[in-house]
């Protein structure tokens, strides 16, 4: 089924050209990587998807974000990221504890109930693989978990206001790699429940867990296919030679 | 001077000569004041009415105006200097209209405060007919203290890393969630500071209330807040200036006890904004 359909997406930031002539799909239940160099409009792009560039006044879009065949700028703003749920490339818990980090976007959402609010927050906990090392601890500060920890967290915190799409904007950048492997473990299993759509700076985390690939260059969408065919077939030989090594 | 140690030294000496420079002085008003004025103190001058011209009793009707005009100027400022400061650190767009609202806020700090109070005769006093009383008074003080309110909670506001914004805002909140439960709470701190620096000067003041709602001698306590009321700053200026023969006593006496009651608002106010600190979780 397809999840997002960009039709000829152009972003300025100001006079600055971010996102060029864009078409493509995401289709759900599915990891897609987007893999590019600094500056290629990779973030832009995914921060499209929930509108969150919409924060930046210089902003200005051209074209369409179709989320399921409804345009994103029709969708009420709160609803919209409430679907479309965002982990970011830092660790970056609220200032409040584990458990009020997890509750807040479902008080937000109206949830009242203290009896549901903390059954989610126990099943979200579970399926971002941290309910065991803070069950005990669940009043302290989201700040004293190790980045790992906060990582997953964030992404508990995501998955609690019952998103369909999960963003993530390189969510290991600042991970070590057992923290980045847990990360990656949760990923592979929300793609059963979850749309997920992975910028990453990391071509062999690409290569890992992405079900297709798509390359960004300068704002262009260079490529998008089957993860195995960009890794051993790529069609264009500039993504050939960013996933060498050779540039970026 | 090429030692580069010795350059450090030097500058060392020069940076603690100037903060010993204004810890002397501040220094030296608490022990005179605290000096001369601690023998006056006894319950019946805090409590008891002037008497006899202002050179007996107590000064207990300008202990309780002064505390009135604070309150007031408290209650009708710092809603509206928050209200202010979210709205121009939150919603309003950043061109030249708003800057320059700004700098106006900023310059406004510095208007001299008896310029304030001409502005508060005119019109809280006399176009707004509420007569020197305690209502004009404490409006006129809280006007004077608006903009050190608006400037504090804004810094304070913005002070709240924009992660956090954009963390709730991609959760799903919208912009007055975000504001109420992630930005606000984290910036109490600072509308604190902002608070306590406004109620010293608003306790302290001579001028905005010196049209607006100072007694000079009123031995009785305001029946409501449409009643002129002494105050402690003007009781001051009076017993030291205008009457003749007051004991010296009396009037550091009455020093101390200003100074008494400032500090112990702000002792107030620090311990709430130590509690609010300790809870603060990054």
């Amino acid at each position: 089924m397809v999840k997002f359909e960009i039709h000829d997406l152009n972003i300025w930031f100001g006079s600055a050209h971010a996102i060029k002539q864009v078409n493509m799909e995401v289709q759900s239940n599915e990891i897609l990587s987007v893999i590019g160099p600094s500056n290629s409009g990779k973030t832009t792009f995914l921060r499209a998807l929930n509108r969150l560039n919409e924060l930046n006044v210089n902003y200005k879009i051209t074209g369409a974000v179709e989320l399921e065949r409804e345009d994103v700028r029709g969708i009420e703003i709160e609803e919209l990221r409430r679907k479309v749920g965002m982990v970011f490339a830092l660790p970056l818990p609220l200032p409040l504890s584990i458990f009020d980090n997890v509750a807040y976007g479902i008080r937000i959402h109206g949830e009242k109930g203290k009896e549901k609010i903390e059954e989610k927050v126990e099943e979200t906990l579970k399926q971002a693989y941290l309910w065991e090392e803070v069950k005990d601890r669940l009043s302290e500060s989201a700040f004293k978990l190790s980045g790992g920890q906060q990582q997953r967290l964030c992404i508990a915190r995501t998955l609690a206001v019952g998103p369909e799409v999960i963003l993530f904007d390189e969510p290991c950048s600042g991970l070590d790699p057992i923290s980045t492997a847990k990360v990656e473990d949760a990923m592979v299993k929300l793609k059963e429940k979850f749309t997920i759509v992975l910028v990453t700076n990391n071509v062999k985390q690409a290569a890992r867990v992405g079900d297709k690939t798509a390359f960004f260059l300068s704002g262009e969408l260079v490529e998008l296919n089957k993860t195995d065919r960009i890794f051993t077939a790529p069609k264009d030989k500039r993504t050939d030679g960013y996933i060498r090594g050779k540039f970026g | 001077m090429k030692n580069p140690y010795r350059t450090q030294k030097i500058a060392f000496f020069f940076l603690f000569l100037a903060t010993l420079l204004i810890v002397i002085p501040v220094g030296l008003i608490v022990v005179v004041i605290i000096q001369k004025g601690f023998p006056a103190i006894n319950w019946q001058f805090l409590s008891d009415i002037p008497r006899q011209g202002m050179r007996a009793g107590g000064i207990f009707p300008a202990i309780i105006g002064t505390i009135y005009l604070v309150t007031g100027a408290i209650i009708f400022a710092l809603p509206i200097g928050l209200l202010a400061a979210i709205y121009l650190s939150e919603y309003s767009k950043d061109n030249l209209l708003t800057r320059l609202i700004k700098l106006a806020i900023v310059n406004l700090a510095g208007v001299p405060s008896v310029v304030y109070g001409l502005f508060g005769l005119a019109l809280f006093v006399v176009f707004f007919k509420f007569g020197a009383s305690i209502v004009s008074g404490s409006l006129t003080l809280g006007i004077m203290i608006l903009p050190v309110i608006i400037t504090t909670s804004r810094e304070a506001l913005e002070s709240v890393p924009y992660s956090f914004r954009e963390v709730s805002l991609s959760l799903g909140a919208s912009k007055w969630q975000t504001i109420r439960h992630i930005v606000l709470p984290n910036a109490i701190p600072g509308i604190l500071t902002g608070t306590i620096l406004g109620l010293g000067r608003a306790a302290g003041e001579t001028a905005p209330i010196l049209f607006t709602v100072a007694a000079f001698y009123l031995p009785q306590l305001p029946h409501s807040i449409f009643d002129q009321a002494m105050a402690l700053p003007y009781h001051l200026y009076v017993i030291s200036t205008q009457v003749p023969n007051v004991d010296e006593k009396i009037r550091y006496g009455t020093a101390f006890v200003l100074l008494a009651l400032v500090l112990f608002m702000n002792l107030v106010a620090i311990i709430i904004r130590y509690k609010f600190r300790k809870k603060k979780k990054w």
